[in-house]
Order: structure tokens, then C-alpha cells, then sequence
């Protein structure tokens, strides 16, 4: 956004070789026939809460709402939804159940909620910090006998891919990495979020919390990831698609970077079920929490956004379709709390 | 729902909406109507045809931002107060989050606030206030003009109140939450006069010196947050502070409030080159007794 637009447009029409156009709103060049296709998204509207705006504004007014609210994001979650979002996630991670070795990519990760519970589920010992939310092995807790390594760590030796070095892994106890030789191993979490803001509150709980290897911070566009393409065991966004422009391309990348065989799971507010228990919900949603942002965070408006937005996304059945459309199979989705939320789950076949 | 008939209107309304989960009628029974936006007269008919097609949830919820004022955000009778209690309670936890302060102010002051504008069209200086309208801020006063002016002007004295504390009439946040367009200016204007409040008083924006001054305002504007700070601020006084409110600035404050002229009628910005004492007797100002100095240990803002 360097020069003026006047400029800028002096510019390109003199230099404009004879088969190019240029777009009247924005003073960029195309060929024909992309010009028209430029110019019917051009007008193309979306929802912003109960709003309408054009689609292009609709990221830049997301990322601001994630920019005012990062400093008091996880307080706020913790006030509105009364705690419950922590046991909605740990719900998720235990679903999910990585083992250890899994990449994961967390997309819409932003202060790292997430990210953390894998890898204290997955993780290995140096990633993972003795004191945060340790679980009993449920595998040997009610008996007194001695498992093989494998079954232990829940590991799965796959016969399909290159053969365990007995001699490396017979050596180590503790580190179930070692079963898989090189860098492909490690248990690894790459959080991509757009917004810096929030990226920069999860690297202070990290640093806070003791998650200090294992894990990325990424910057980067849901609907557009800079991944390549089957380059993760499994693909997560909680709470993060509803504020996407474009549901079903960010559906459509996540199919992209899962390998095959890989795992997709989203956990998402969603439409509830009961309709007395909706239209407690609705009162609760609209008169409380944007009093509540108001106090904590000083920002009503965010709050509203947030209240609005969760209506408009597609109830469970339709969004269980668009996850069907980006080529992604075996989708089932689970309610949470009547249907406040819900975790969508499908898996990218192999061929 | 014959059965029904027995029942008071409003059981029956209630019971309907939970029996058939009827939400559409929200606003028919008094219990639901705490839930729902005033619709104002000038925006009736325009929502009318909107209101058939858009869905339940956006009917009942759908707010219009700056649809009275710019800055407004429309509240149901249930949000105003939530968000008394919630800012009454962040106030006293975090007094520096002067947008509490704004916001428990804006939603516990509409009858002060209906008093208030009384009072105002009924004074000649106060009726030329709400005609003009004026506003406060860099735009509209040359600060330097006022740095110009002779020591014991007041224009002078305003001077040194923003250059020592490093205020800014900027800085006085506008009005979101009032929903009745006659009383924000009412609102905007009480919220710019306080540092000249400050000034007139000689009361420095330490917590002595401000609720000293919300005792003023209390007693002169009605407002309910003024009177709940001028209450609960005394809680956080330090001992000699406290010491300071009992024996002096209490009684004081009282008395200034009681006698002095209603000062959101004064036009202060026709004073700027008067003198100081000479303003203070017009509107029959008691100075200070004890000069009070602000010496840095309890900074506020």
C-alpha cells in the first residue's frame, strides 16, 4: 500500500499492455477473463455477526476484534463460559487421543489452549512439564503388570513404513521417540494462527506454563496455509473456523495438508438442540456477555460479534456436509452441553 | 390453554412461551420485556418490514450501533443492570478504569440525568449551553492561549492543572449507553465539566481530591455514581488522607455542593480571562480551607 491509488492507477495505465484490463475499485490488472471474475467477488457480501459486510473487510474487521481482545482473551472464556471451555477441551484432546510421534497443526490456535493439552498428552518428557493436568495411565492403573514399551506409549510401530532399529530403542525407557529413528519422531505442534496478537499471548503462556520444545508458532491464513500438501498426522481448530470468510476452502486445505490416513477435528460452538434450553441460551448470550466484555475487556462490540457469529454458522448436520464436500470421510460429530458446542471429526482416507 | 384462563395474564404468557416455546412475544409480557431494545418512535416504522422477513434471533437481538448518536450502543433494561453492578464492582477493584466509571454513570443516571436537563433549560446560561452545545476538547480551546493568560486568571489555573497532571481534554470518553437522545448531551457535558470542576475547587486528581469533588457533583447533579463514589472512594484513603477527609475536606465538599451554583450551568468558556477569586464568589465558591497539594504518592490515573 505504498503509492496513492491515483498514482498507482497512472501508472498501470500507461505501462498496461494492450490485453490487460483494469478493475475499476481497486485499480489492478487482470486479463479479461479474470476480470470478470474479480469483479463479481468484488461485490460479493458476507456476514460479519448479524451484519453485512463485503468479504475482503471481513478478515480485516476479524482481525481486529482478535487484536482488541488477545490481552484478556483466556479470562473472558473462563467468565463466559464459567470454566466449561476447559473441560469442552480436554473432552477434545482425549477424542482426539494423539499418540506419541503425531504432528499436529492447530490452525486458529492463538493463545495455545490446544496446543498444550496435546502435548501433555503426546508429548515427550522434555516437552512436556510435570505439573500441568497429569492423567493416570489408564492402560496399567488398576493392575500390576509390566507392558511392552509399544503398548505403553500407545505407540503404533507401523509395518508399512521402515522397520525399528531393536538395538537403538531397546537402550531407552523414557523416551518413546527413539522407536522412530530421526526427526520424524518428535512429537510436534505448529499453531498457526493470522493474528500476531494472540500468537504472542500463547508463546508468554508457553514460557509460562513450561511447554518450551515440541511446539511452533506460526503466522498464517487458514484458507490459504503455506504447508505443503500431507504433511500432518492430524488437523485441530477449536473455536476458530466460525470467524473464517470462507468455511469451505479452509475445510478444502485442511484435506490438502492431512496425510493420508490423517485426522480432522473441530471443535466449534454450535446450534443447541432442546429449544426451551435455546432460548435460555439466546437470553444468556445477548444480555450477558457483552455486558461481561464491556467490564473485563472493554469491548462490547467484540462480544456481540462473537454472540452473532455463533448463529450464524452452519448447525451440526450442515456443517458435517461442507466437511463431506472437501473430500474428507467418516464425518461424525458429538455435542457438547446440549449442543453449545460440538466436535466435528472426519479422516482423509488413503487412496 | 383453556385450562390457562385461571391464571393472571401474566402466568399465562409464561406458561405459553414455555409449553408452546413461543420467543416471538418477548416483549407482550413485563418479565420479557427487560430482555428487549426500546424501539424509539423515529426508528418504528423503519424496522417494521425488516421485522417480517429477518429471523427471530435477529428481531430480538440485532443491534444498531450509532443509531441515536455516534457512539451509541443500544441496551436492554436487564443489560444496564448487569452493567451497573459489574462496573460499580470493577470501579471499586480498579478505580483507574475511568470507563467504568463512564458506564455506571450512563446506566444509573437516567432520572438524574431528567432532573438535570430540568434544571438546566430552566437557568438563561444553562439554556444557552444546551442550545450551543459546546464541546471540550483541543479542537475547540487553544491550550496555548490559555498558557498566555495572566497567573491568577482562570484560564490560567485550568492551564496548570493539564500541563501538571498531563491531561488532555481529549481524553474524557464519549457517551455509549444512554438510549434517550435529549440527556447525552446532558451526560457529555457533566463528564467534560469535572476538570474544571477540579480547577474551580483547587482539588487536585489525587482520591482525596476526586471525591471531594464527586461530593460536589453529587450533591449539585443527583447522579447515583457520583454518590456511590463519593461513598465507597473514601474505603481506599490511606490513614492520613483519611484523616485529612474527616477533619476538613468532608464537610467542606458538603457545603460547596449545597452553595455553589449548579455548575453544569456555567459556560466556562466564557471565563477563561476572568479572574480567579472574583469567579469563584459569582458562583459563591468556597475556596479551599486547607490548600490541598498533590505530592505524587497516590496517583490515580
Amino acid at each position: 500500500m505504498a503509492a496513492p491509488l491515483a498514482s498507482r492507477s497512472a501508472l498501470l495505465f500507461t505501462s498496461l499492455p494492450a490485453r490487460l484490463r483494469v478493475c475499476c475499485a481497486c485499480a489492478r490488472s487482470f486479463s479479461a477473463s479474470r476480470l470478470q471474475n474479480h469483479e463479481s467477488k468484488e461485490q460479493r457480501e458476507t456476514h460479519f455477526g448479524f451484519q453485512s459486510v463485503p468479504e475482503e473487510e471481513k478478515e480485516q474487521k476479524v482481525y481486529e476484534v482478535f487484536e482488541n481482545v488477545a490481552g484478556s482473551y483466556d479470562l473472558m472464556n473462563d467468565t463466559m463460559s464459567v470454566g466449561i471451555h476447559r473441560l469442552w477441551k480436554d473432552l477434545f484432546m482425549r477424542r482426539l487421543s494423539p499418540a506419541p510421534g503425531t504432528k499436529l497443526v492447530d490452525v486458529a490456535g492463538g493463545t495455545g489452549d490446544i496446543a498444550f493439552r496435546f502435548l501433555q498428552f503426546a508429548g515427550n518428557e522434555s516437552s512436556r512439564p510435570s505439573t500441568f493436568n497429569q492423567m493416570p495411565n489408564p492402560l496399567t492403573q488398576d493392575f500390576d503388570i509390566k507392558l511392552p514399551k509399544e503398548v505403553e506409549m500407545g505407540l503404533f510401530v507401523d509395518p508399512a513404513e521402515s522397520q525399528v532399529d531393536d538395538s537403538s530403542s531397546s537402550s531407552s525407557d523414557e523416551e518413546g521417540d527413539r522407536l522412530r529413528p530421526g526427526s520424524r519422531a518428535a512429537t510436534h505442534v505448529t499453531v498457526c494462527d493470522i493474528n500476531q496478537a494472540m500468537l504472542d499471548v500463547g508463546k508468554q503462556r508457553a514460557d509460562k506454563l513450561g511447554f518450551t520444545s515440541g511446539i511452533s508458532w506460526v503466522q498464517g491464513n487458514a484458507e490459504d496455509l503455506q504447508f505443503e500438501d500431507n504433511s500432518f498426522d492430524a488437523y485441530t481448530i477449536a473455536f476458530g473456523i466460525r470467524n473464517c470468510t470462507n468455511v469451505q476452502q479452509v475445510l478444502n486445505e485442511a484435506h490438502r495438508v492431512l496425510k493420508p490416513g490423517g485426522r480432522f477435528m473441530c471443535l466449534e460452538f454450535s446450534q443447541v438442540t432442546n429449544p426451551l434450553l435455546r432460548s435460555v441460551y439466546d437470553s444468556y448470550s445477548f444480555n450477558v456477555i457483552p455486558v461481561m466484555g464491556q467490564v473485563i475487556a472493554r469491548d462490547w462490540k467484540s462480544y456481540q460479534y462473537l454472540v452473532e457469529s455463533i448463529r450464524q454458522f452452519p448447525d451440526q448436520e450442515e456443517f458435517a456436509d461442507m466437511i463431506r464436500d472437501s473430500g474428507l470421510r467418516m464425518v461424525t460429530y458429538e455435542n457438547l452441553t446440549f449442543g453449545i458446542a460440538a466436535i466435528h471429526s472426519g479422516f482423509k482416507l488413503r487412496r | 390453554m383453556a385450562a390457562c384462563a385461571r391464571y393472571s395474564l401474566r402466568t399465562q404468557s409464561l406458561l405459553r412461551k414455555l409449553l408452546c416455546f413461543q420467543t416471538s412475544d418477548v416483549s407482550t409480557s413485563r418479565l420479557g420485556s427487560l430482555f428487549v431494545h426500546r424501539r424509539h418512535a423515529s426508528t418504528v416504522n423503519q424496522d417494521y418490514d425488516e421485522e417480517q422477513s429477518d429471523s427471530e434471533d435477529k428481531t430480538n437481538h440485532q443491534l444498531r450501533y450509532d443509531e441515536l448518536y455516534p457512539g451509541h450502543i443500544p441496551t436492554t433494561p436487564f443489560q444496564r443492570g448487569l452493567l451497573a453492578v459489574g462496573s460499580a464492582v470493577m470501579c471499586l477493584y480498579n478505580p483507574a478504569r475511568d470507563d467504568m466509571i463512564c458506564a455506571l454513570g450512563e446506566s444509573t443516571g437516567h432520572y438524574a440525568l431528567k432532573n438535570l436537563r430540568n434544571k438546566m433549560e430552566k437557568d438563561p446560561e444553562g439554556r444557552l449551553i444546551l442550545e450551543e452545545q459546546p464541546v471540550i476538547n483541543t479542537d475547540t480551546i487553544d491550550i496555548d492561549y490559555l498558557g498566555s493568560l495572566p497567573e491568577d486568571t482562570f484560564g490560567k489555573a485550568y492551564w496548570h492543572f493539564l500541563n501538571k497532571h498531563g491531561f488532555s481534554p481529549d481524553a474524557r470518553l464519549p457517551v455509549h449507553f444512554i438510549d434517550d437522545p435529549d440527556l447525552v448531551y446532558v451526560m457529555l457535558r457533566y463528564r467534560q465539566i469535572h476538570d474544571l470542576t477540579h480547577t474551580l475547587l483547587g482539588m487536585p486528581p489525587n482520591m482525596l481530591g476526586e471525591v471531594a469533588v464527586k461530593w460536589v457533583e453529587a450533591i449539585q447533579t443527583g447522579l447515583p455514581m457520583c454518590g456511590m463514589a463519593a461513598l465507597f472512594g473514601p474505603l481506599r484513603l490511606g490513614p492520613k488522607h483519611r484523616q485529612k477527609y474527616i477533619n476538613t475536606y468532608f464537610s467542606w465538599a458538603i457545603r460547596c455542593g449545597r452553595n455553589s451554583k449548579l455548575l453544569v450551568n456555567v459556560y466556562f468558556e466564557k471565563h477563561w480571562e476572568k479572574n480567579m477569586d472574583d469567579l469563584r464568589q459569582e458562583l459563591n465558591v468556597e475556596p479551599a480551607p486547607v490548600p490541598l497539594v498533590r505530592t505524587g504518592q497516590t496517583n490515580l490515573s
